[in-house]
């Protein structure tokens, strides 16, 4: 083989060697390394090991502070736009005027009863889309005559735009609690019991196959197998079921609500107070991004034998 | 659904036996891949299964092992079964321990960490699988079945997806178990050598039945240089139609 390298001429007259050649071809061009050239390797020297692996710098700055860079930006960015009169001060209120109004609003009290009366609204809903979604996804799931009954009917409701109930659920139960918690309710269960269902459809056949075999009864298949299974599944449904929550509420509190804070939002379109608008708006976002911490946790929690986590 | 029903008719050659099977058949969408399989399996005996890919090798033990419905004939089962199949299929979600302690309570559960020990993985007790080696995750498989304390043990290709220095091991390790458990044990296998080290008696599933049964008769230890030992290797690998290079 070396020899065939090495000639350099007349490869094609080596008959049978040709096919041979022709593997080899690329490396006719490239001519060898030789000892004597001038750009010889540096000698190798011993570093030590953590050098060779890559390269991550710690940040100067910690990144719980430097993800609070994104908003502070916008915040700063916000501050000038109106201080320098870009933004119309009658249809947008500075930075100031909001942090003003959350103040005066707190002292009253206000802001505390609207921000836990629209909380009780949305875990009371929650609550129950959760309950609701997670044991009909169980039934549909476990049980064919379940799967049946249940999952062509869900199907069916679910592309009922949640919202589009609200007249009906107004005449029903009128204005009080109970129509928010409910229309919550009924659209955050839809997220969840698809998403479960799917997952526990998806749990590893062998998986249920080895329970049986060592004797898991029916119970304990769903315990043990099918539902631990179904739990990521589960969780991606609750991240969908949040988010849907606090649309659904902010929308059914600014039809026929006295509190909360789709409430302090029509509260604040009628008079005309930009800033609590602004205000109720920022609240959303922190309480979005609450949710998502939560959630976040959650899956640190119950899905740790995924990143092999000990806990220990 | 014939399987692990007790058939009074088999006759003479029950008595003593750990697995009767009279005339197995099952076919797949009319294709018949057990063909009347006919097999007896004494109490503690190592029975090494091979056949070529497709021969119905693991449709036999999955019917041993109440895995499987629609099968016609007769068997005789004992009621402690257990299974190792070729992936470990350990619950990701449980930690080791309960992992091989699954399905069982009290005094069966009580026995998990000792089982464990046996295996050598006490200190994985509390380990996610996902964090266990391929051997060790089979090791965790191997412990769950034994601690069942099974009259009849399945094994289907236990080791075909471990590298060729961890399946030493765990031949090893296996060999140990069986001296100490005695289950009778059928191993289903399309490795010759592993079969030849490994059983009492290797059988050869063919055409749908067992078309080769023979003890093995090579001197402890058993190694690859012996004459019998490669004698064997040669008509078995005849058997399975693949030329010796």
């Amino acid at each position: 083989m070396t020899a065939v390298v090495s000639t350099s001429t007349g490869l094609d007259d080596l008959g049978d060697v040709g096919d041979l050649a022709a593997d080899l071809a690329p490396e006719r061009g490239t001519p060898l390394p030789r000892s004597g050239a001038s750009a010889s390797p540096p000698a190798p020297t011993l570093t030590d090991a953590r050098s060779i692996a890559p390269r991550t710098r710690r940040p100067v700055v910690p990144r719980g502070v430097r993800r609070l860079g994104g908003p502070l930006a916008v915040v700063t960015v916000w501050y000038l736009l109106c201080a320098t009169g870009v933004l119309d001060e009658r249809t947008m209120a500075p930075p100031g005027d909001v942090v003003t109004a959350a103040r005066d609003l707190l002292r009253t009290g206000e802001l505390q009863h609207h921000l836990l009366t629209s909380l009780g609204r949305v875990v009371q809903g929650l609550s129950l889309g959760i309950l609701a979604g997670v044991s009909f996804a169980t039934i549909a799931g476990l049980f064919r005559l379940g799967d049946d009954l249940l999952d062509s009917t869900l199907q069916m409701l679910r592309s009922v735009p949640t919202i589009g109930m609200l007249p009906l659920i107004m005449i029903w139960f009128g204005i009080g609690e109970e129509p928010k918690v409910l229309l919550v309710a009924v659209g955050t269960m839809f997220p969840i019991y698809i998403n479960t269902l799917a997952a526990i459809r998806g749990v590893d056949a062998k998986l249920v196959e080895a329970g049986r075999t060592f004797g898991l009864s029916r119970l304990g298949l769903a315990r043990r197998v099918i539902l631990p299974g179904a739990v990521p599944g589960f969780l991606v449904g609750l991240r969908f079921a949040l988010v849907g929550a606090w649309l659904i509420l902010i929308f059914a509190e600014q039809i026929n609500a006295r509190s909360g804070l789709g409430f302090l939002l029509t509260l604040g379109r009628s008079t005309y107070r930009i800033d609590i608008i602004l205000l109720a708006l920022a609240i959303y976002g922190m309480l979005g991004f609450t949710a998502d911490a939560i959630v976040r946790f959650l899956e640190r929690t119950l899905l740790a034998w995924r990143r092999g986590f000990t806990g220990t | 659904m014939t399987v692990a029903a007790v058939t009074p008719t088999l006759g003479a050659g029950v008595a003593g036996a750990a697995v009767v099977v009279r005339g197995l058949h099952r076919a797949f969408d009319g294709r018949a891949v057990l063909a009347g399989v006919d097999l007896t399996i004494g109490p503690g005996e190592f029975v090494a299964l091979l056949g070529r890919s497709g021969s119905g090798k693991s449709t036999l033990l999955r019917a041993l092992g109440g895995l499987d419905g629609d099968f016609e004939g007769q068997a005789l089962v004992p009621g402690r079964r257990s299974v190792v199949f070729q992936e470990p299929r350990l619950l990701p979600w449980a930690r080791t321990l309960p992992n091989v302690t699954v399905g069982l309570s009290g005094e069966a559960a009580r026995r998990g960490p000792a089982m464990l020990a046996e295996v050598g993985l006490t200190d994985h007790a509390r380990a996610w699988p996902v964090t266990l080696s391929g051997g060790e995750a089979q090791r965790v498989a191997l412990a769950r079945a034994l601690v069942r304390e099974p009259e009849l043990l399945l094994l289907d290709e236990p080791f075909g997806a471990l590298d060729a220095l961890t399946r030493i091991r765990m031949h090893a390790l296996l060999q140990e178990l069986c001296r100490r458990y005695r289950p009778a044990v059928l191993l289903v296998t399309h490795d010759v050598d592993e079969a030849i080290l490994l059983a009492d008696r290797v059988l050869v599933l063919s055409g749908g039945r067992i078309a080769f049964d023979e003890q093995v008769d090579v001197r402890a230890p058993r190694r690859r240089s012996d004459a019998a030992f490669a004698a064997l290797r040669s008509r078995l690998l005849a058997e399975l139609g693949v030329a010796e290079g």
